[in-house]
């Protein structure tokens, strides 16, 4: 658990550190998505898929994904802080987040779906459904 | 100790807000379970409302309680990283859509900013408050960054950034299924582009394939909005 935790961390130091160094846009923890996924591509190379999973790594990062709503709790939080300042544009703030929320949703999924049926794919192909499916 | 001098300890402890943030998330995480993980029934909300309304009726202020909190904040970082082993594990899946991808990302990018800023400039408000909504839809470091250089108010982003993740993680589910999208790629990347990490929460809930593609969205809308942000918001 430790090795796991410790290469998630050192992934998200570089990232971090690239990220404030070379004064980038992307986010460090992005940046260390980046270099785990390189890192695993380099690693997994000629081990067959299911040792990748059972990793010190894959199994600390499926937990912290499995809880991943959690982490976002101190942060929905903090949002009663700034009670004050969403009240005084409340009307335009509210409809403007439903609003854009929604057709961001739509128009993405949309185009998303479009161009895959463009460029010859079948959805069916591509989703095998997971566990837990939802009504 | 008397109970005042208990209380008063406990209230300031960092142990005493982690330990009812977890027990606050395992109720709410509960209740989502309870409910067939229904959509309306968000945990990261009902967790949020039960702590902050212990929070206001103990009168504790936020910094006190993030004393606490903060152990668990820290793990969105590594969490973050995280994103990259389902990536690794469906990178088949995700190479074959890298068109689609695209596309449907500077689409959406182009949307969520426009749109956002567009309905607030209609309804009159301040040329502050687009620029802090403006970076709504991305991951709150990069968004509190951009709202920054807009002229925002990078604490108004945060709070607004939060707000669209639960909007969009409780209409995400709903509105797919009304339009009929069977693609579960497709919806967990339109999750993650406009509802962020809560919404990748929210796809992984419902599917691996759209949690994996919700954190991808999640990665390259951060990128995306940083260059787009700048130059959609001159239009209005």
């Amino acid at each position: 658990m430790v090795l796991g935790f410790a290469i998630l961390l050192v992934c998200q130091l570089v990232g971090e550190m690239a990220s404030r160094g070379f004064g980038l846009p992307v986010p460090g923890p992005v940046l260390g998505l980046v270099l785990l996924v390189l890192g695993l591509a380099a690693w997994g190379r000629g081990r067959p898929d299911a040792e990748v999973r059972d990793s010190a790594v894959a199994r600390v990062g499926d937990g912290l994904l499995a809880n991943l709503g959690l982490l976002f709790v101190p942060a929905g939080v903090g949002v009663i802080q700034y009670g004050g300042l969403l009240r005084a544009q409340a009307l335009p703030l509210a409809l403007a987040l439903v609003g854009s929320t929604a057709l961001t949703l739509v128009v993405t999924v949309l185009v998303f779906v479009g161009v895959s049926r463009l460029v010859g794919h079948r959805p069916s192909d591509e989703a095998p459904r997971g566990e837990g499916d939802l009504p | 100790m008397s109970v005042f001098g208990l209380w008063v300890y406990l209230s300031t402890a960092p142990l005493f807000w982690l330990t009812v943030t977890l027990l606050a998330w395992l109720a709410a995480d509960a209740l989502a379970k309870a409910s067939g993980r229904h959509p309306t029934v968000n945990a990261v909300l009902i967790a949020a409302v039960i702590v902050g309304t212990l929070l206001l009726a103990s009168g504790t202020d936020y910094r006190t309680y993030f004393d606490g909190a903060q152990f668990i904040h820290f793990l969105l970082g590594p969490a973050t990283v995280a994103l990259g082993i389902p990536l690794y594990r469906n990178r088949a899946l995700v190479l074959r859509n890298l068109l689609p991808m695209m596309a449907a990302l500077l689409a959406g990018a182009v949307v969520s900013i426009a749109s956002a800023v567009g309905i607030a400039a209609a309804l009159g408000a301040p040329r502050d408050v687009l620029a802090s909504l403006a970076p709504k839809s991305v991951t709150t470091p990069v968004a509190m960054a951009v709202s920054e250089r807009l002229g925002g108010q990078p604490s108004l982003t945060a709070a607004l950034v939060i707000l669209t993740g639960i909007l969009g993680a409780v209409m995400v589910t709903p509105l797919m299924n009304a339009m009929g999208m069977k693609d579960y790629a497709a919806r967990g990347f339109a999750a993650g582009l406009a509802a962020h990490g809560i919404g990748t929460a929210r796809a992984f809930t419902v599917d691996t394939v759209a949690g994996t593609f919700a954190g991808i969205a999640l990665g390259l809308n951060a990128l995306v909005t940083a260059v787009l942000a700048p130059i959609l918001l001159g239009l209005f």
